[in-house]
């Protein structure tokens, strides 16, 4: 249902590999993916940041009922986490088990496999986050 | 202009209908819809559904009803808004009667969830989500909810015992109701001993897989006059907020619940008070509570009291959800906006049954796509 192409999947891979990004310049909103008009103040002058790749874990859930194509996967670790210039961002937690978790506690991203196109074998990856070392 | 008037209604049992199809479900909402007004022609169709074009590949809804219907002709379209689709039929319908442009016309929610698996049926709901950020990592609409869940319980130091008196309530409700997918009475250890979906969010404070479709016959009142049937007046607003409710200053405060109600609200020249019949969008018990606070029925941080202190049920200050809500009556995403309105309506005109709230000149439904990123608040005043 949810393939994955590789035009599309290619097009957004700087923020996905490398949390690339825009901040508007007029009132500071971030957009992971490019802008035309910021969706906050409507200002159209943007400038290329990359975010910070430490935060702090504001919640997290484990996903126990997939959606398809992240069947093998689970139960993994969705977060909600504040990085360290106040943008917000969901991501995957890796290199944990849940009950190491606590919120506030510091995080770090780092690149993982996403999953695996199950008819095409297209590996996509993504950011993820795990417990700051 | 006009005014728009509900003059029919018409309600498929929710269930798993293997033996249905998409287009028998709708139809026979449909039928009922116009047998209730008594009437078999209509100026216009509007079939609002979410997971039509995924789960059966099939778009096109418009022209494939009126033809299922004998009404090849007319004009007849499909309009989508997640799980508000069915309220986007409303609105649209609603708004074609208003400007004088049509007499009569058909609204018609349905979606049938049971031809997908359930993984698949979970990738579905997240169409509703921005797919490339937040399906792209796996997250689904319930890990939204339970993200939402935690942080409530944390900020306002309230136990899951609370919230999770929510579904209880809605299957209180849903005892009595022919329409119900689940009309039996479960127990709040029931809610708390259910496995997980997503921590902290449990089974029973969620929906199921569901099938259903339900229709409204809207009429102007010139039409309205002519028709031998009980009526409504129905007033329906909407609003819009971000697709992800992380990136909002508050992910728990839905702005959008806030501004549809209110302008619904002003429209009806009502006040909240005046409000006898509240039904919620609990696709979630988390949902529930969070749009009672953010559409000014709840303090921030106390919807739960009103549950504890039962002012919810069928004799309180309130009643919500009164034929089970999306937890009991069932929640066949596109369709439940148009279950909603036509409860309320079947309230307002004393064909509630054993559910009936006799006090009620009013009732709001609010309708919610993703996690309040399309709100509607439909306002049903008895005439």
């Amino acid at each position: 249902m949810f393939r994955i192409k590789v035009p599309r999947y290619w097009r957004h891979k700087d923020f996905r590999y490398r949390l690339n990004a825009w901040k508007c310049n007029h009132c500071g909103e971030t957009h992971f993916f490019q802008p035309l008009i910021c969706r906050k103040c409507r200002s159209r002058d943007f400038s290329r940041v990359t975010l910070p790749e430490s935060g702090k874990l504001l919640a997290y859930t484990v996903v126990r009922s997939p959606p398809e194509g992240f069947e093998a996967q689970s139960p993994y670790i969705i977060g909600f986490i504040e990085l360290d210039d106040g943008t917000r961002i969901l991501g995957q937690l890796t290199d944990c088990y849940p009950e190491e978790l606590k919120q506030g506690m510091k995080v770090e991203a780092t690149l993982r496999k996403i999953r695996e196109d199950q008819e095409d074998k297209i590996i996509a990856y993504c950011y993820k986050f795990r417990p700051a070392i | 202009m006009s005014k728009v008037y509900v003059a029919g209604v018409g309600l498929t049992k929710i269930d798993e209908h293997w033996w249905m199809s998409l287009e028998y479900l709708m139809t026979e909402a449909s039928l009922k819809a116009l047998d209730d007004a008594g009437i078999s022609r209509v100026d216009s169709i509007y079939v609002g559904s979410m997971l039509s074009p995924i789960l059966q590949e099939q778009g096109h809804l418009g022209a494939l009803l009126a033809e299922e219907l004998g009404l090849s002709g007319i004009p007849a379209i499909g309009v989508e808004a997640a799980s508000a689709s069915g309220a986007a039929a409303v609105y649209t319908g609603a708004r074609e009667i208003e400007s004088g442009r049509a007499n009569a016309v058909l609204v018609v929610g349905v979606d049938k969830m049971s031809d997908g698996m359930a993984e698949e049926v979970t990738a579905a709901m997240m169409s509703g989500e921005r797919q490339e950020y937040v399906g792209f990592i796996g997250a689904t609409f319930y890990s939204i909810n339970a993200l939402i869940y935690s942080l409530y319980m944390d900020r306002y130091n309230v136990g899951q015992e609370k919230i999770a008196l929510f579904p209880v309530l809605c299957h209180e409700h849903a005892v009595n109701v022919p329409h119900a997918q689940y009309p039996f009475k479960i127990k709040l250890e029931t809610v708390l001993n259910s496995p997980y979906i997503s921590e902290p969010l449990r089974r029973f404070e969620t929906t199921a897989i569901a099938d259903g479709a339900a229709a409204l016959v809207l009429v102007n009142e010139e039409t309205a006059k002519k028709l031998d049937t009980p009526k409504t007046e129905l007033i329906i607003e909407a609003s819009t907020d971000y697709l992800t409710p992380f990136q909002r200053e508050d992910p728990l405060w839905f702005p959008a619940i806030q501004l549809a109600t209110s302008k619904a609200l002003s429209r009806a020249k009502l006040e909240r008070q005046d409000i006898k019949i509240l039904e919620l969008y609990d696709a979630t018990s988390i949902m529930a509570i969070v749009s009672l606070e953010s559409s000014g029925f709840a303090e921030r941080g106390k919807a739960w009291q009103l549950l504890e202190r039962g002012e919810l049920g069928l004799s309180g200050a309130l009643p919500c959800n009164t034929f089970g809500g999306l937890k009991a009556r069932g929640h066949p995403a596109g369709a439940t906006p148009v279950y909603q309105i036509a409860e309320l309506h079947l309230q307002l005109t004393h064909r509630a049954g054993k559910n009936q709230v006799d006090s009620a000149k009013n009732g709001l439904a609010q309708s919610l796509g993703g996690v309040a990123s399309t709100a509607f608040a439909t306002i049903l005043r008895e005439v």
